[in-house]
């Protein structure tokens, strides 16, 4: 009988562990509407194959040698099994753990519920890019990003690896639940990286220091991707929690979803209350972003705060993602969608969040966390971009740019009718 | 015979055709333009920076009426097309040497 509860524990477990991975994957999709929302029309194929490539690429790259480098796995994941094999052993590891122990899953769910934060990370990067960066650069760095750049920090945070065997994060008071900065800030350190050797769009700073707008083609798709994001979320923040099958680990979840979900609502209210106060009207795309700057924010912890302190955590990012905005576009650091303030910024802002509401952490440990996040995955990503600028070249030409890429990158466009026929 | 061409804000465009029915106009040809006048377009905000919009949507009317029309012809759409602000439009009247219609061969002002 006791087995037989644990083999219901096991199935609950790898089940839920399985749905929101699924969830997470659907995030993707969040993205991809987003961007696809937030460039300009004749850039719209071509951000749309990023996205769906870049997450193909990331799926291939972590099964390959990711997952064996951030969690000492094996190379293209040889071991990993299913079927009855598997019984007598999970069944020892929870009679170990006892019912309400660590969560004991099956090993390829495991692998499933990673592999979807790793393009999580990628995706923030094609935002960042966006309208002006080559197509197979691009992939090329997502490559090196998902094999090797996003693993190695992740092994030195949630697999608790020494970081180049001088410090370890977690005996420093580091945690990120469900990756503020190991997932989000990740991405953003790759993109500014990548944005500072690329350059701004044509036409986006005038040569008297001017900023000037390029408004997205799709808002309704912008929008749509906004919530596809918000939805996928409680898979990011919610399966992190690993473990559904007893009473406190399900109050745990529960109290995941409600925190993610309140800490998104106050992003966007903030947001949009912000740009109302600033701009004199209400500006959707900063409310879009105010909203992914909150659930950012309170990813790094969504299981400890109060569901007010969320709420205020999230509205604190949605505040920050605006006047983050508006200062890259005064340094002219051209980011199209607004990812390095959404992902970077907020990120940021909430790995030092963590402390406030989780005694287990400490600022000193956050921030050495965040920088050396930051750092290596600036760096690396800098190495990178340049080597792939030096071999094959990062931007498109000026003509190309100006036709846009949709024609010169993938020779179709997005909605050839409104201008043949 | 006249050539009645009216530039005028879109939404106004029901209000026009029905002022002009009213008096008998028996066709009129719509294009969607775009064009600034003294007003020079207007700025929008797109996530704090500002951006021109030098052209203006607008829609121009295309009316061929005989001359004994053409008073009627203008107070109608003066009259419906006017809100009081700016950027109303404008109305330009030109002289029309001929009108054939195509399916019966007949010309002038029984072509109307």
């Amino acid at each position: 009988m006791e087995n037989q509860i644990f083999e219901l524990q096991y199935a609950m477990d790898t089940f839920y562990f399985l749905i929101c991975g699924a969830l997470v994957m659907w995030m993707a999709a969040g993205f991809t509407m987003l961007e696809a929302g937030l460039v300009r029309s004749k850039n719209t194929t071509e951000i749309l194959t990023k996205n769906v490539a870049l997450y193909a690429i990331s799926c291939i790259m972590y099964l390959v040698c990711g997952y064996m480098i951030m969690y000492d796995g094996a190379f293209m994941l040889s071991g990993i099994a299913g079927g009855d094999a598997l019984v007598a052993s999970a069944l020892a590891a929870s009679a170990e753990e006892g019912f309400d122990g660590g969560s004991v899953y099956a090993d390829a769910s495991d692998f499933f519920f990673q592999v979807v934060f790793v393009a999580t990370a990628m995706s923030i990067v094609s935002g960042a890019v966006a309208e002006r960066m080559k197509l197979w650069s691009f992939l090329g760095f997502a490559v090196i990003m998902t094999g090797f750049i996003y693993p190695m920090e992740g092994s030195w945070t949630w697999n608790g690896a020494d970081v180049f065997g001088m410090y370890n994060l977690g005996d420093l008071g580091f945690s990120d639940f469900a990756g503020s900065g190991i997932v989000h800030m990740a991405g953003a350190a790759a993109a500014i990286s990548g944005v500072l050797l690329l350059g701004a769009r044509k036409g986006k700073y005038g040569k008297d220091g001017s900023i000037r707008a390029i408004p997205g083609a799709n808002l309704p798709m912008a929008a749509l991707g906004t919530f596809i994001l918000w939805m996928g979320w409680f898979g990011f923040n919610g399966g992190s929690v690993l473990k559904l099958g007893d009473i406190a680990s399900s109050n745990a979840v529960a109290m995941v979803f409600l925190n993610t979900n309140a800490a998104a609502a106050g992003g966007l209210i903030a947001a949009l209350i912000l740009a109302r106060i600033m701009f004199g009207k209400a500006d959707l795309t900063m409310a879009l972003n105010g909203a992914l700057a909150g659930l950012v924010a309170i990813t790094a912890e969504p299981s400890t705060p109060s569901p007010m302190l969320a709420t205020i955590f999230g509205a604190l990012g949605g505040v920050l993602v605006v006047l983050s905005i508006l200062t890259l576009d005064k340094l002219k650091l051209d980011d199209p969608v607004g990812a390095i303030s959404v992902h970077g910024t907020c990120g940021f802002l909430g790995l030092m969040l963590v402390p406030l509401t989780n005694d287990a952490s400490t600022f000193s440990g956050q921030l050495i966390g965040a920088l050396t996040i930051f750092i290596w995955v600036f760096v690396t990503s800098g190495i990178v971009w340049y080597v792939i600028k030096l071999i094959m070249g990062l931007r498109v030409s000026e003509q190309e740019e100006a036709e846009g890429v949709d024609l010169s990158e993938c020779g179709m466009e997005a909605y050839p009718e409104f201008v043949t026929q | 015979m006249k050539l009645v061409t009216a530039i005028i804000k879109p939404f106004k465009l029901d209000d026009v055709r029905e002022a002009l029915s009213d008096i008998g106009v028996q066709g009129i040809t719509v294009t969607e333009v775009k064009g600034f006048g003294r007003q020079k377009g207007h700025t929008e905000l797109y996530r704090g920076a500002e951006y021109v919009v030098d052209f203006l949507p607008k829609v121009k009317l295309e009316v061929a009426i005989a001359s004994a029309m053409l008073d009627q012809t203008l107070e109608a759409i003066t009259k419906a097309a006017n809100t009081g602000k700016i950027g109303d439009g404008k109305i330009f009247v030109t002289e029309l040497s001929q009108i054939i219609r195509i399916r019966t061969g007949e010309t002038g002002e029984e072509a109307v």
